[in-house]
């Protein structure tokens, strides 16, 4: 048994029931590569596995994974039926949403099967190539024990088992993770299901808006605003061990970066600079935060230890550039920002000690935001053209570029930790001069383009940043 | 925000208490603002100066009103004010921060090239977060394009 996740939930492997051989990733791929003629489990574009700084539109394209995810059986009584029913919702709207699967309709089931083998030509015939079974055990208290299965219909194999035992709060990270364990497991790229996104969450009018930092499950559920409003918040990032939150508070007037402690819901001002301290990212290793800060006409990027302490200094706003949005790339070696030194905003590329930059960015219009993948093969940025907002996507040399999303006003993308998901935010325009109809919404996209989808939220919502998977 | 709300109340507190006197004593009386106050400095002097679209230059009507301003601050020796800096919507959130800040400097460096003592400005942005229009249109985003002055 596997400690994972804190100390909340356990995990074991469990074998295919007798008389099924499980399947390893291996054998898995083979199999199905030999099958996808015969109309086996279709894997979408490239062969599985492959890191590749290439992205490729046929994985997109191609049609989604059919799969049938009925209800965890409840075993023992208690509220574990309805935990199988709440555990098997949400795992099908993560696959759901992600726009690689197709969850089968529950009417369109044949039969549930009581015993641990399913009955495959019932799932056969209503067209699902996976099929996920599980149940839910009370362990007494109020701990319980999830089994859950992944089936490869075609072939009849199991290609996972895993038993965890949590507890019953802990229901809807189960459903997460067993979620995670389903897209690596079919789509061989880790998942993005357990994490957490931070972002700001706006009410009140716009001249008088309330700014509260807030953080909600990738789903959109477990809403939580962890600031009163009483300050103005503005961009929060999070640490990669997801325990602190670095964003930037006007509290006492005075617009300056703070780091928030998730657990503790301590809050400090980071350093102590004269200048507007602004757009701050930690550093891939967690131990420095890098960000702006102003200084006379212009504004420089400072790298300065998570603690506080003496800040470093990497470019200089001597020259009167507005220097804003550092962002690393993922082994630490270099930083990506924006600056205004070639007259207007464009997206540079320099080394993680500074020093010379150079420019990426040479399409149409000005360039902001940007903010590297966690795969390190590409940066997401916000262009501006002609009045019009655009989110796209380009390799760090400046190549590729794609343009993703574009509408009156869109801002601020950030990756899922596996790279293939951005979210963002995007606003309405007023159509008054009172300021009726404006709204700010998140919104996901997948980095090929497509999968468009508007997050739900229980205020405007603006400023996202995706989690990283837990370690 | 609170200070200025206050500062706010303060001062309509002092302007009713103005017009009962007025209302009082005989005659006719101005029931202008208190000279001197936050309502004084928008009314007569001009509060805020406006920028073209991504510019913190110092155009010619924004250089008369914080010529205005800075003879009024000396006037008023007691007085400390706040430099605000803001633009439009239609900018990114970071370095729309960075650039209020760049209009404010720009407007506090006029005032003290004027004379006023630098100690008695502070500078703030709210880049686009405190617009004072709120329609999205080119009239609206002109005036959300500034730098405001206001008594602290």
């Amino acid at each position: 048994m596997t400690r994972m996740h804190g100390d909340d939930i356990s995990r074991e492997s469990l074998a295919a029931p007798r008389g099924f051989a499980s399947m390893g990733r291996r054998t898995l791929l083979a199999g199905a590569a030999g099958l996808a003629a015969g109309g086996g489990l279709i894997l979408p574009g490239r062969a599985l596995g492959q890191q590749s700084a290439e992205i490729t539109v046929d994985r997109a394209r191609a049609e989604p994974i059919p799969i049938a995810i009925p209800n965890l059986v409840g075993v023992g009584g208690g509220d574990t039926a309805q935990l199988g029913r709440d555990m098997a919702g949400v795992i099908s709207n993560n696959l759901a949403r992600s726009g690689l699967f197709r969850a089968i309709d529950r009417a369109a089931f044949v039969a549930q099967g009581a015993g641990d083998v399913p009955n495959f030509a019932n799932w056969k015939v209503i067209g699902a190539q996976a099929l996920v079974t599980g149940k839910v055990e009370s362990q007494g208290g109020d701990r319980v024990r999830v089994e859950f299965r992944l089936w490869d219909i075609l072939p009849q194999t199991q290609i996972q088992g895993t038993a965890y035992t949590a507890t019953t709060s802990n229901w809807r990270r189960s459903a997460h993770i067993i979620s995670d364990v389903i897209y690596e497991r079919l789509l061989g790229e880790k998942g993005y299901f357990d994490t957490r996104v931070v972002y700001i969450a706006g009410s009140g009018p716009r001249d008088r808006r309330v700014k509260r930092l807030a953080i909600m499950d990738q789903d959109g559920e477990n809403n939580r605003f962890l600031t009163d409003g009483s300050a103005l918040a503005l961009s929060p990032r999070f640490h990669p061990t997801r325990d602190q939150i670095a964003y930037m508070s006007y509290v006492n007037n005075r617009p300056r970066v703070y780091t928030f402690d998730l657990g503790s819901g301590r809050q400090q001002m980071l350093g102590n600079f004269e200048g507007i301290t602004l757009s701050p990212r930690y550093a891939p290793d967690g131990n420095n935060i890098i960000m702006a800060q102003t200084r006379g006409a212009g504004s420089e990027i400072v790298l300065i230890p998570v603690g506080g302490g003496a800040p470093r200094r990497l470019t200089d706003a001597g020259g009167g550039a507005i220097d804003v949005s550092p962002c690393f790339s993922p082994d630490g070696q270099q930083i990506v920002f924006e600056s205004d030194r070639g007259g207007d905003q464009q997206l540079y590329v320099m080394s993680a000690s500074g020093g010379a930059a150079k420019r990426i960015s040479f399409g149409q219009g000005r360039y902001a935001t940007p903010v590297w993948s966690p795969r390190g093969d590409l940066i997401a940025f916000t262009r501006i053209t002609g009045g019009i907002f655009a989110i796209g996507v380009m390799r760090p040399d400046g190549s590729g570029e794609r343009i993703l999303s574009e509408s009156f006003y869109v801002e601020g993308p950030t990756f899922a930790p596996n790279g293939r998901v951005i979210m963002f935010w995007r606003e309405t325009a007023a159509r008054d001069a009172r300021g009726n109809g404006f709204t700010s919404r998140l919104v996901s996209i997948d980095i090929t383009g497509f999968n468009e989808r508007q997050m739900t939220t229980p205020t405007d919502a603006s400023d996202p940043a995706w989690s990283p998977l837990p370690a | 925000m609170n200070i200025k709300i206050l500062g706010t109340v303060a001062a309509v507190a002092l302007l009713a208490a103005c017009s009962n006197q007025a209302a009082t004593s005989t005659g006719p009386v101005s029931s202008g603002p208190v000279p001197g106050s936050q309502e004084d400095l928008v009314a007569n002097v001009g509060d805020r100066v406006f920028f073209d679209l991504n510019k913190n230059a110092l155009r010619s009507d924004a250089r008369i009103t914080l010529e205005r301003q800075a003879a009024w601050l000396q006037k008023w020796s007691a007085n400390n004010v706040q430099v605000a800096g803001n633009c439009d919507e239609r900018g990114t959130q970071a370095y729309n921060i960075a650039l209020g800040q760049r209009r404010a400097n720009a407007a506090r460096d006029f005032l003290v090239a004027k004379g006023v003592a630098a100690t008695r400005i502070t500078t703030i942005s709210y880049g686009k977060d405190r617009p004072t229009a709120l329609g999205s249109n080119e009239q609206a985003w002109a005036q959300n394009r500034n730098a405001i002055t206001s008594v602290r």
